[in-house]
């Protein structure tokens, strides 16, 4: 077990890399705490893979440091990380039986036989194998082959964090569900360190304490799923995180009041943003309510479209050519004569060229 | 249900069987009315049973023949399967290199028979070949035309020389379809190299290996003109395989009986090999399922 320290970490594919976008892992300075799960969570080519395999051994960074509990391992070959890793796709040895499979990294370091006997049953057990024991490990399905992969990590003593590389890709979608509890109910249990990369956010929530959120190469938030979704750092976690994600208006702000095209929007503190900067007001469609009636600062929208998605309907209103999305919880009645749009001003955030303002603190 | 029957159908399927029938089994045939006959000449013609069979069967010659055949066959498997594999694991996976290495290695692949016969036995000559007179320079004393062990030499490198590339190129291609993370997997469980091999490489290629071993044997088992091209058969029957013991007996000889029983237990003999080889690489596949 281990806390991981990401030290001054980068690292670009580039020889000689001297611009920000050289670089597919900007500089990241992160403690990751011993015995918790964290997701990478991110869209295709936004670096987490790259961060996995610096982690995992496969990939040395161009600049910066990996450290396992304080021991600096960022030049060690993989297989002296003391880490397990789950692959995308199932890799089982073909032909060896299940319980050879996880025997495999046991017998590999020289351990005794009655010993590994122990291991494998107690691990084959707690993934639910052991009636597939005898059986070769081919011949099994594919949910199978990745508890496989998964346990030949666990029976290793000595592993200090377990991580997945988009680990249920070819996992069937009701097997997913399951699986991944199976997952966060043997972390829970086993209190390892493990590190999940993934493109699906509600793989990401369900499963990980923190959810490590990357954009182009920059770690953009890391934090629970609760801050992910009341305070965005950033509007790709604003719009990637969230069903629909939030919604963004471009505004100009002074002090206290957001302008939005002419219509003044209040906002709970004050502000301080330098000219050129290019602001965006951030609402999460959870947080607007649509009525008949104007009242003071709302915005007239008009309703293009409304799905009725079972827990709540989803209003796409348009507001001077802008999209707006607003949940509308499934008790309350929408059509398109709600033409007035409120904002809930506690939870309005602005963004500087996507970056979360701060408050100004003496306002 | 009512079915319709309609053996019309059957109709369709006239032009395959009209195919073989001329391509194969009439050929065929005929070889098996010979080997039942025997004749003094003439076209005349009378039934011999299984006299020729018998004969063949209980032959000397054909006995040594058939022993040469095996020792040939099983060099050229135990040479070539590991050296193309070993070739294989070698080769470069990116670049120019690759496609550098692929026509190089494809090229005694594209080359005839009689050619490849022709070009060693030059290359052995102790006058004026490469490896025969710079054999004989380093006083090596080498002479595939008089030494037994020298010919068989030069007929064995011969088909390494020529065919080890298909081993290699079958066993690469085998290489090249496993995912990069197996040997990621493998690296994390702490395998060896051996274990690497022995486990993922190995049970990978497994398909291909059974394609590269059943054509070296049947290829090897049935080989004619190249060793006919240096050796002709020679020193002595030295290198006599079985096709070539088969020509001497049906064209040289005349035979036509005997040969024709020697033809079809020829025949018997490599359907049977490839049948047991099959079997048993097949049957490795599925144990323990």
């Amino acid at each position: 077990m281990a806390e991981i320290y990401l030290k001054k970490l980068a690292h670009s594919y580039l020889p000689n890399p001297h611009r920000p976008e050289d670089y597919a892992l900007k500089e990241i300075d992160q403690v990751w705490e011993d015995g918790k799960a964290y997701a990478l969570l991110g869209s295709s080519g936004c670096g987490k893979s790259t961060l996995l395999n610096i982690i995992s051994g496969l990939l040395s960074p161009s600049q910066g440091q990996v450290l396992f509990d304080g021991k600096d391992v960022t030049h060690l070959p993989t297989e002296q990380r003391h880490i397990a890793q789950v692959f995308q796709f199932p890799v089982v040895y073909d032909t060896m039986s299940v319980y050879d499979n996880l025997a495999f990294p046991l017998r590999n370091r020289k351990q005794d036989e009655a010993m590994i006997k122990a291991r494998v049953t107690e691990i084959a057990d707690m993934l639910e194998l052991s009636a597939d024991l005898k059986k070769k490990a081919r011949g099994l399905t594919a949910d199978a082959k990745q508890k496989i992969s998964l346990g030949r990590g666990l029976v290793r003593q000595d592993v200090t964090a377990i991580l997945f590389d988009e680990p249920l890709t070819v996992i069937d979608p009701h097997l997913k569900w399951l699986l991944r509890m199976q997952l966060k109910a043997l972390h829970q249990r086993l209190n390892r360190t493990m590190i999940y990369v993934t493109h699906d956010q509600t793989e990401a929530l369900t499963f990980a304490d923190q959810v490590v959120v990357m954009y182009d190469g920059y770690v953009v938030q890391i934090g629970t799923p609760q801050q992910l979704f009341e305070q965005p750092e950033h509007t790709f976690v604003g719009y990637f995180i969230g069903s629909p994600g939030m919604n963004l208006l471009p505004v100009q702000v002074d002090g206290n009041i957001a302008h939005l095209n002419g219509q003044r929007i209040p906002l709970n503190t004050h502000y301080a943003s330098k000219n050129g900067d290019h602001i965006e007001l951030g609402i999460r469609p959870e947080f607007t309510q649509l009525s008949i009636t104007e009242s003071t600062h709302s915005l007239p929208v008009t309703i293009k479209r409304i799905e009725d998605i079972g827990r709540h309907k989803i209003a796409r209103a348009d507001y001077q050519g802008k999209e707006i999305n607003i949940i509308v919880p499934e008790d309350q009645p929408v059509s398109i004569d709600y033409k007035y749009l409120t904002l809930d001003p506690n939870y309005i955030h602005l963004y500087a060229n996507g970056w979360r303002l701060k408050q100004e603190a003496a306002a | 249900m009512n079915k319709t029957w309609n053996n019309k159908a059957w109709w369709m399927v006239l032009p395959v069987v009209l195919l073989v029938a001329f391509s194969a089994v009439i050929p065929l045939m005929t070889v098996v009315n010979y080997s039942v006959q025997d004749t003094f000449g003439n076209n005349q013609f009378f039934w011999a049973g299984l006299q020729w069979f018998e004969e063949i069967v209980n032959s000397e010659r054909f006995h040594d023949a058939l022993a040469r055949q095996f020792l040939f066959s099983g060099l050229i498997l135990f040479i070539e399967i590991p050296l193309g594999i070993f070739i294989a694991m070698n080769m470069p996976t990116k670049g120019l290199a690759i496609s550098v290495c692929l026509v190089l290695m494809s090229l005694p692949l594209l080359i005839p028979w009689n050619v490849v016969g022709t070009i060693w036995q030059i290359f052995g000559r102790v006058d004026i070949g490469l490896l025969g007179a710079t054999a004989a320079k380093l006083g090596i004393d080498y002479n595939y035309t008089r030494d037994i062990g020298d010919a068989w030499f030069t007929v064995v490198i011969m088909d390494v020389w020529h065919w080890t590339s298909l081993v290699a190129l079958l066993c690469y291609a085998g290489l090249q379809s496993i995912p990069q993370a197996y040997y990621q997997a493998a690296r994390i469980d702490g395998a060896s190299q051996w274990a690497i091999f022995r486990y993922i490489q190995l049970p990978k290629m497994r398909g291909v290996l059974l394609i590269a071993v059943l054509l070296r044997f049947m290829d090897s088992f049935m080989i004619y003109t190249e060793p006919f091209v240096v050796t002709g058969g020679g020193p002595g029957n030295a290198t006599t395989f079985l096709s070539i013991d088969l020509v001497k007996m049906a064209i040289g000889q005349f035979d036509l009986g005997p040969a024709a029983a020697f033809s079809l237990v020829y025949f018997l003999i490599i359907l049977l090999l490839s049948w047991v080889f099959y079997t048993v690489m097949t049957n490795l596949d599925k144990q323990g399922q």
